[in-house]
């Protein structure tokens, strides 16, 4: 019987054979493939297994980690002042995945980043915990206060730049959401997402970003740099060709003023301090829609923006008649600008014609905030030349020394700026929009541009305007700016 | 006289031993364990666990009687085989307590921790082994109970038909206040001691008395009889107790020791084309048979939107890799229920210890079948092999199909891995099982008497005149 007792041996040989062939396939062919399955949750669980780097704002973090409280899931995200700083972090959630720097710089954050390569090996010989990198920010905590604080409970956004880098320093949108609500694993986070998800102010909408509105007046500077650059005027204090009434060209309809003004052949620089449509609006007709473009588009609109967190396209259309060019040319129309467009427009007069791409992420780190990588601040384009960035910005001045834009004015400080009150709706029904654009100018050029925007529909319509709502919160906001700089 | 030096696997005059071996490996079998044990303790808390001296004592008891038991009553016994099973056994009792320490796989409803009960089911296991070895002084008693061996084993398969299923499968038979068993277990050795009574008797009529068809030798239509009954069985439990592991096994393995009693290949392929019509009959209308399929072909789809059993004991072994997450930092959990602790027990292995580990599992499996198979060679009587391949056999039939059923070689069919997973029938009886392997190889080691000098001897002397 030892001749198919042998046999037998071999075919439980091959039994055991087959095992061996089988979890190898399993653990070391297929190991990669399955280890990044998404229906793994074991994907998710080492995720949230260690602590999550920081978002750094002035040196410090204003996201930290707390232990979960059910499941799986180890640790989970908490923000300081979240509403305040939602715009900038967005957020992370165990259960509604991510958005913004959360999200684009996930692969620092979490520490899976190639470039955390070294670290990761390092800390599995010291038997560390893996530990994620932090992303080190632009921004400004003290403006980034006075824009929130100043937007208080009504809707609207801040954006503030550095003129001379493009570095955000200011990124604020009321009202806000705390996303600490929302960054656990639990059906009370869920039910918290939808919660903002329904509210009809749209609180996780990034206003600063992501909305887009009619610009209004502040659109003027754009027209009055058009003006310059394509040299349809040279001197800012010589008189416009600008009659009063103006009849909108192939139309029987005149273009009005707001308020009653020199505004009739006025100087470019008379026609901004009291924000005379019928100037801006010739001037738009003027130039026509292929020259304003061109200037708009050099400023930035018709793009979306990456700072890394993308931004909406601002609008100014082509293809108008000489009519929509002048409405559009005193935003209105189809025109529509974010707050961070403007404050690119801003910044780039007072950074004397040279507009920098504007970025919120400073540096990326490793755990030990050793730099990873940098971010030097780039040029974009030049909307106008240095000489015409100086004529509007005598220009911005004389709106906030004797204009509609006082409220704004700072001691001792150059202060140029530019209100405006943007209609919207059909035939005007809605309440309009409060903005205000402006810059602070030292001896050593400018520190800070910024945009504010304000969408109060609880104001009197008559309150409603860029001088009175929206300029001390930008006052605000660059004060913050100018007494970090002393 | 000249020393005989042995050459051949049979054992011969003189062999050694090799008791002081076994007690070499013994000290390694309970210490790789303890070690183990420590590393859950260190990855989950930080520190020793406060159970490991009782641990380590309780498994050193265990190992230490044992040993003493074979030493005294079955001094010739292979000396690998009691160092394996306790190997495995430790192993399992630690991987069932480190599952315990997931709250969320130790529910009430899943009989809350296990590894306490697993420790009194293994001493239970290792005192049958010493009943084993003390009351079977020879395994050829056991031929004697042929008949009664095949009543009782099928009385044992058809029981579990008359108690509510558990866990969907109709396997298991409730005692009161003691619990519940899976006497499919037992039967497994029952019906190897019985198919070994019954073909040492019957092999020549099998073997010789057959008919020639298209080149292969078929049976009498009287000696085919049991055969079909053995088949119709097997299908039977497969339908009624939904058990298609047991009925695997015991049709696998009375072929295997049909095949070594009559040496004819032809039985071979008439098995396995019983089987094969059998299992293609039943996958065609059993709906539990055709998802088992159905999961196996796929096992990464989704079912009702969630992540299947078999999807998670896959992610498992995968995120294991070549060398695991380490004891006690993986996640078996995720496999839910009570299934990370009996039938995905190789998933925890895998992940934990990785690829090496479960390698070396599997080698451990494959060491023990074959020194049954070397047992089955060297034993001396023809009862006493088939009744060594029987049983190896159906271990290795059971390891096959469990692990093959956990890795995705062939589908899952729900049977518990030896020694290695949670439940008390499956470690008493493989524990049975191995004391009676031992038997059989002491029985065949032991040195052949010395022939007492007789007094014809000086008689055939030539006598010179």
């Amino acid at each position: 019987m030892n001749k198919p007792l042998r046999r037998v041996a071999i075919f439980c040989g091959l039994l055991i054979l087959a095992l061996l062939v089988r979890v190898n396939w399993v653990q070391y062919v297929k190991a990669d493939e399955l280890s990044k399955d998404p229906n793994n949750r074991r994907v998710l669980i080492d995720r949230y297994a260690h602590k999550r780097g920081d978002i750094i704002v002035d040196g410090k973090a204003i996201t930290g980690s707390k232990e979960s409280k059910s499941g799986d899931f180890k640790f989970q995200r908490t923000y300081k002042d979240g509403p305040m700083w939602a715009p900038v972090t967005g957020f992370t959630s165990q259960r509604m995945g991510s958005n913004q720097i959360e999200s684009i710089e996930d692969d620092i954050l979490t520490g899976t980043d190639d470039r955390l390569f070294f670290d990761r090996t390092l800390s599995m010989f010291t038997g560390d915990k893996k530990q994620g990198g932090h992303v080190v920010t632009t921004l400004n905590g003290a403006a980034q206060r006075a824009a929130y604080k100043g937007l208080g409970s009504r809707k609207g956004a801040v954006a503030a730049i550095d003129p001379k880098t493009g570095a955000i320093l200011a990124l604020a949108s009321t009202p806000s959401y705390d996303p600490s609500r929302v960054a656990g694993n639990t059906d009370e986070d869920v039910k918290n997402w939808q919660q903002y998800e329904k509210d009809p102010d749209k609180p996780t909408t990034n206003r600063a970003l992501r909305e887009t509105y009619p610009p209004g007046s502040t659109f003027k500077v754009v027209t009055a740099a058009a003006a310059l650059e394509h040299g349809l005027y040279d001197d800012v204090d010589a008189k416009t060709d600008s009659p009063l009434p103006w009849k909108l060209p192939l139309s029987t309809k005149n273009l009005v003023n707001d308020g009653n003004h020199p505004c009739k052949n006025a100087s470019l620089r008379v026609a901004l301090q009291w924000s005379c449509n019928t100037v801006f609006g010739k001037i738009g007709a003027d130039l026509d829609n292929e020259k304003m473009l061109e200037t708009a588009e050099k400023f930035g609109f018709n793009e979306q923006q990456f700072v890394p967190v993308r931004s909406n396209a601002s609008v100014f259309s082509k293809d108008m008649d000489k009519a929509q060019t002048a409405l559009s040319s005193i935003g209105q129309f189809n025109t529509a600008a974010t707050p961070l467009q403007m404050a690119m427009v801003t910044a780039a007069i007072a950074n004397d014609g040279k507009l920098m791409k504007p970025y919120m992420i400073d540096r990326l780190t490793d755990p030990n905030l050793d730099v990873l990588e940098k971010t030097s601040p780039e040029e974009m384009s030049t909307p106008l030349s240095p000489e015409n960035a100086q004529k509007l910005q005598e220009m911005m001045e004389t709106v906030v020394n004797e204009g509609t834009g006082t409220r704004s004015k700072i001691p001792d400080v150059t202060v140029g700026g530019k209100t405006g009150t943007a209609q919207h709706g059909v035939d005007n029904s809605e309440k309009p929009y409060a903005w205000f654009i402006s810059y602070a100018k030292t001896d050593e050029g400018s520190p800070v541009a910024v945009a504010v925007v304000v969408e109060d529909d609880n104001a009197n319509r008559e309150d409603i305007s860029g001088g009175g709502l929206a300029a001390p919160i930008a006052k605000d906001v660059m004060q913050a700016v100018l007494d970090r700089q002393k | 006289m000249s020393v005989v030096t042995n050459t051949t696997t049979i054992g011969a005059i003189e062999a050694p031993s090799r008791r002081n071996t076994e007690l070499a490996m013994l000290a390694f079998a309970v210490i790789i364990p303890v070690f183990a044990y420590a590393n859950v303790g260190l990855a989950k808390d930080g520190s020793l666990p406060a159970g490991m001296l009782g641990y380590g004592l309780g498994l050193s008891l265990l190992a230490g009687v044992a040993h003493l038991m074979v030493r005294k009553f079955a001094p010739y016994a292979d000396p690998l085989m009691l160092p394996l099973a306790t190997l495995l056994n430790g192993l399992g009792l630690v991987l069932i307590w480190r599952l315990d320490l997931e709250p969320s796989i130790t529910t009430a409803a899943v009989g809350g921790a296990m590894a306490p009960k697993q420790m009194i089911w293994s001493a239970l296991g290792v005192a049958l082994f010493l009943g084993v070895l003390l009351f079977l002084k020879d395994h050829r008693v056991l031929q004697r109970y042929t008949y009664i061996s095949m009543v009782v084993a099928l009385v044992l398969l058809i029981l579990p038909m008359f108690f509510p299923a558990k866990f969907g499968a109709r396997i298991w038979i409730t005692i009161p206040g003691v619990g519940s068993l899976q006497p499919a277990e037992f039967a497994k050795i029952i019906i190897a001691v019985f198919f070994a009574g019954y073909l040492m008797v019957k092999r020549d009529a099998l073997a010789l008395a057959s008919r020639r068809f298209m080149g292969m030798y078929l049976p009498r239509g009287r000696d085919l009889g049991p055969i079909l009954a053995i088949w119709a069985i097997s299908l039977m439990i497969l339908i009624f107790e939904t058990d298609l592991g047991t009925s695997l096994l015991f049709f696998g393995l009375f072929v295997i020791m049909l095949y070594v009693a009559t040496e004819r290949t032809s039985w071979v392929v008439f098995g396995l084309t019983l089987s094969a019509a059998g299992a293609v009959g039943v996958a065609s209308f059993a709906g539990h048979v055709q998802s088992r399929v159905e999961n196996w072909l796929n096992p990464l789809a989704l079912q009702n939107g969630g992540v299947t059993e078999t999807a998670q004991a896959v992610y498992a072994f995968g995120s294991g890799g070549l060398f695991g997450s380490g004891l006690g930092q993986g996640y078996s959990r995720l496999i839910g229920g009570i299934a990370p602790k009996s039938d995905y027990i190789l998933a925890t292995v895998g992940e934990e210890m990785g690829l090496t580990g479960l390698m070396a599992i599997i080698l451990v499996y494959g060491l023990l079948i074959e020194r049954g198979v070397r047992t089955a060679l060297a034993a001396r009587d023809p009862f006493g092999k088939l009744l060594a391949i029987g049983l190896s056999g159906a271990f290795a039939l059971q390891v096959f199909v469990v692990a093959g059923g956990v890795t995705g070689v062939i589908p899952l069919t729900g049977m518990t891995m030896p020694f290695l997973a949670q439940g008390g029938s499956s470690v008493i009886a493989n524990w049975a099982l191995i004391a009676i392997l031992l038997r059989i190889s002491d029985t065949a080691r032991r040195p052949a008497p010395a022939p007492a000098p007789t007094s014809d001897a000086e008689m055939t002397q030539v006598v010179r005149p």
